[in-house]
């Protein structure tokens, strides 16, 4: 128990990393309005790029960008740059779909006329 | 580290304040703000390019999505009684997160420099991109250089959610 305090202490960002994750994740399949769904799906979606790039740190390190023009470039001195290509493209795909279901919010507002899922399911029936 | 402690902190903070306040517009403005905190603690972990995005399009334009729907739709979250939450989310959700807490012990310590990611394929990269690409920042050669097929097809990607929003937006569209 004591080890598992003291691993997680030397993991701040990890620990951040689960709570939003599972705060996103009880959101989106307990609340009933959808516009919250969605901001929990945001929070999921942003929760799980800060944990890609989390690992990217070093201790000492400075960011990716190379400063000498010529010689030897000692890794050591930059943060691992891989995880922020990666993420970059994954906050624009991020927020393309999130722009698609909004669109698909408002289509089901303009049907239904309430936002509530419950009203929406009344309605279905 | 001992800055970013209280911007993990806020973090937190304004995650919870956008889930639980009751007015939507409210709510979307402090997901703005938590935007703008998680490009701050990128920004402090050495990630400027993903900082610069996430302040432009995650603080920027998701706000901006959001309260365009917000305008078109309803403001309020009318809800008064909170429907029972299955006993799935109930039972699922606390299991899923002692499993990750357990599984935190394999991962690497905050800031190791001898991790997996820090040693393995990213020095090749770091020393190698300037002589082959003649960029100095080694992000944008991954994105445009080596993996330039990977950001085109993204545009793509881009363009079909842009062509979706048209479809499903249009007037008189059912």
């Amino acid at each position: 128990m004591f080890e598992l305090l003291e691993t997680l202490i030397q993991r701040p960002n990890f620990v951040v990393f689960v709570i939003l994750f599972l705060w996103g994740i009880y959101i989106m399949s307990a609340h009933p309005n959808l516009v919250k769904k969605l901001i929990g799906l945001y929070i999921v979606q942003t929760s799980v790029i800060f944990f890609l790039v989390a690992f990217s740190a070093k201790d000492g390190a400075t960011v990716p960008i190379i400063l000498a023009d010529s010689g030897l470039v000692d890794p050591m001195l930059y943060a691992n740059p891989l995880p922020h290509a990666l993420t970059v493209t994954a906050i624009v795909v991020q927020i393309a779909t999130l722009g698609v279901s909004l669109a698909l919010v408002s289509a089901i507002y303009r049907k239904f006329g309430s936002l509530d899922e419950d009203e929406i399911l009344e309605q279905l029936k | 580290m001992i800055i970013e402690l209280p911007l993990l902190i806020l973090l937190v903070v304004t995650a919870g304040g956008a889930i639980m306040v009751k007015d939507l517009i409210s709510a979307v403005f402090i997901l703005g703000s938590y935007s703008f905190v998680l490009a701050l603690v990128w920004a402090l972990l050495g990630a400027v390019d993903v900082a610069f995005v996430e302040a432009v399009v995650g603080a920027g334009l998701a706000t901006v999505f959001f309260l365009l729907t917000l305008f078109g739709t309803t403001e309020k979250d009318t809800h008064i009684r909170r429907p029972p939450v299955p006993w799935s989310v109930i039972l699922g959700l606390p299991v899923l997160g002692l499993l990750l807490l357990y599984g935190a012990g394999d991962l690497p310590a905050f800031g190791d420099i001898a991790s997996a990611a820090s040693i393995y394929i990213s020095p090749e990269y770091l020393e190698n991109s300037v002589e082959q690409t003649r960029t100095p920042n080694v992000v944008t050669a991954v994105l445009m250089d080596y993996r330039s097929f990977d950001t085109f097809i993204e545009t793509i990607v881009i363009f079909t959610a842009g062509i979706a929003c048209a479809l499903i937006l249009r007037k008189g569209g059912s």
